[in-house]
């Protein structure tokens, strides 16, 4: 158990320094951040004013808050382009995973965890300090707020990669699944909340997204750093995600086990 | 899927190639005019056979075109879902902000169509396949461009035409000279200036390899701010993408002249008009950052 322990910690720094080596890709992440960061709270904002007061409980303030803290979770929250575990079973090489004594989606979620964390210090941290001057954030107050969304960070990370891990079995039995990849990415940005906030959804989609972890990926996290969920709403949400991370987490380990017994490589 | 289709381009373009040195040959005495036809008549084999190559899998080619779509609505409905908490954003209601989406949509997916690929250019440096375009007799940037054609585009390109129908229609817009003219400009020049954009960083890439996000901000940045109305932005945000990254010409401003709308500062419905001049100034920029870039490379060793 502690050797396993030991393993998914070296995997993670793996992640983490794989990451870390391409600088200017990290400083063309920020700019890009920046950029989209810049457009989504000047809309958001824009549409506050053009309602005349608060909407849903968001202020101009707060609405700047949700935004910018979305720019800084996304470099760490993967709703986009990862395949390489449905590229491994093209190609054969999960083959070679599959000799290895650990749950194959807890190896690959190591991994992405060690990601996520640098993309976090390096990308999204930058996003406070663009957004503190472009239009304003605010920030927990209490280091028991901060340490619970890093937390909420933690596992949205983690049920954002058990999700993307989920679709990519299903290359297992489909030859080609970019159509399904982009679909999947597509819905889960929306359904998140990543582009407009969850609780500004009219009741029937709301009732769609809360039917679905995407929230957890992104609008929890983001509702308790920027401090519009707190106290027992707060707990109650990072509940949610533990149970989404769980789920997808045993959903991850049958069909892997599912997608081996159908597996054929072809050579040697 | 395009990529498993290689070979089949390899090979259109070796026949494209030899065709028009044919051509250049037969029609020697013409001059330079008998060697354009003959690099049009290889470009066009080599467009055919991106298309056919993707036509071949239907199934891929079909789901593709689902997820474009889907692309399209899922944009639409946060469009949807801001009206649905606030009756005006950035001075327009919610049908002249369907016109300026369907207008943003439609010149952003027709230009992603035909050159989105430029992007990748990086890709293409790694595995060589820019090296290759050197040994051919033909233009860089021209074999670039028609490198890929991608079809499944036609996905979100639908969305926006249907929405442009329907907000002309809400917005009870009559054909006359200024709009039939202003909406034709509008998707002519909007598309060349978004393709601008795509190649003036693809100009970019050759210096930025790991660098490729870089281009995101303007090419994506850029269509994310072309959908919005101008006046979301504070002046400097705004003056930037009126002026320098000329978003606002493709769809914000066009807007404001086929609706009658009044504007504000640095978003003057008169500006719509120079429209062909910002989607200039763009292939410019572009022109010279390729230029550059082309100059820079040394090549992908090995």
């Amino acid at each position: 158990m502690r050797g396993d322990l030991r393993t998914y910690w070296l995997l993670a720094r793996a992640g983490f320094r794989r990451q870390a080596t391409y600088r200017l890709a990290l400083a063309a992440g920020i700019f890009t951040n920046s950029v989209f960061g810049v457009i989504r709270a000047s809309i958001l904002v824009s549409a506050v004013a053009g309602a005349g007061a608060a909407v849903a409980g968001y202020d101009a303030r707060s609405v700047s808050s949700y935004a910018w803290w979305g720019q800084v979770l996304i470099g760490s929250v993967a709703l986009w382009g990862w395949s390489e575990m449905a590229d491994r079973v093209h190609s054969g090489d999960i083959a070679a995973d599959f000799l290895r004594p650990l749950p194959l989606h807890l190896t690959y979620l190591a991994a992405d965890l060690g990601r996520a964390a640098l993309a976090l210090l390096a990308r999204g941290a930058p996003m406070l300090a663009v957004g503190a001057l472009y239009s304003g954030m605010t920030f927990p107050a209490a280091p028991t707020e901060w340490a619970l969304g890093l937390l909420s960070i933690a596992l949205a990370v983690a049920a954002a990669f058990l999700g993307n891990y989920l679709v990519n079995c299903a290359a297992f039995w489909l030859v080609e699944i970019r159509g399904l990849t982009l679909a999947y990415s597509i819905v889960a940005t929306l359904l998140a909340g990543l582009f407009v906030p969850v609780h500004w959804f009219p009741d029937w989609l709301r009732l769609v997204a809360a039917a679905t972890p995407f929230p957890s990926f992104i609008q929890t996290p983001v509702d308790i750093l920027s401090g519009f969920a707190a106290g027992p709403a707060a707990w109650r949400a990072v509940a949610v995600q533990v149970g989404w991370v769980l789920a997808l987490g045993v959903a991850g380990a049958s069909v892997t086990a599912a997608g081996r017994r159908r597996l054929e490589v072809q050579g040697g | 899927m395009v990529d498993n289709s290689t070979d089949g381009l390899a090979g259109a373009v070796a026949d494209a190639v030899a065709g028009a040195a044919a051509g250049g040959a037969a029609g020697g005495a013409a001059g330079t005019s008998g060697k354009r036809t003959g690099a049009l008549a290889a470009y066009r084999r080599i467009v055919q056979s991106r298309v056919r190559a993707q036509a071949g899998y239907r199934v891929s080619f079909a789901t593709d075109i689902a997820a474009t779509l889907l692309t399209g609505l899922a944009e639409l409905t946060e469009v949807y879902v801001i009206f649905h908490n606030t009756p005006r954003l950035g001075g327009l209601d919610f049908d002249a902000a369907l016109l300026v989406f369907a207008l943003a949509n439609l010149t952003f997916a027709a230009a992603d169509l035909l050159v989105g690929h430029c992007d990748r250019l990086p890709t293409y440096i790694k595995q060589g396949r820019l090296d290759v375009f050197y040994l051919r007799p033909l233009s860089l940037l021209g074999q670039l461009i028609t490198s890929e054609v991608s079809l499944r585009r036609l996905g979100r390109i639908s969305v926006a035409l249907v929405v442009l129908v329907v907000a002309l229609a809400r917005g009870d817009v009559q054909a006359t000279a200024t709009t039939v003219g202003m909406l034709s400009v509008a998707v002519v020049c909007g598309t060349a200036l978004h393709c601008g954009l795509f190649v003036a960083v693809a100009g970019l890439q050759f210096w930025l390899v790991d660098g490729r996000e870089f281009a995101n901000a303007f090419t994506y940045g850029g269509a994310y701010a072309a959908q919005q109305s101008s006046l979301v932005f504070p002046d400097p945000v705004r003056i930037f993408f009126t002026f320098v990254v000329p978003a606002a010409f493709t769809a914000y401003l066009p807007t404001l002249v086929i609706l009658g709308l009044p504007g504000g500062d640095f978003a003057d419905p008169a500006l719509a008009w120079w429209l062909p001049v910002a989607a200039a100034w763009v292939w410019v920029v572009a022109l010279v950052t390729w230029r550059g870039g082309v100059r820079h490379y040394q090549g992908a060793g090995g």
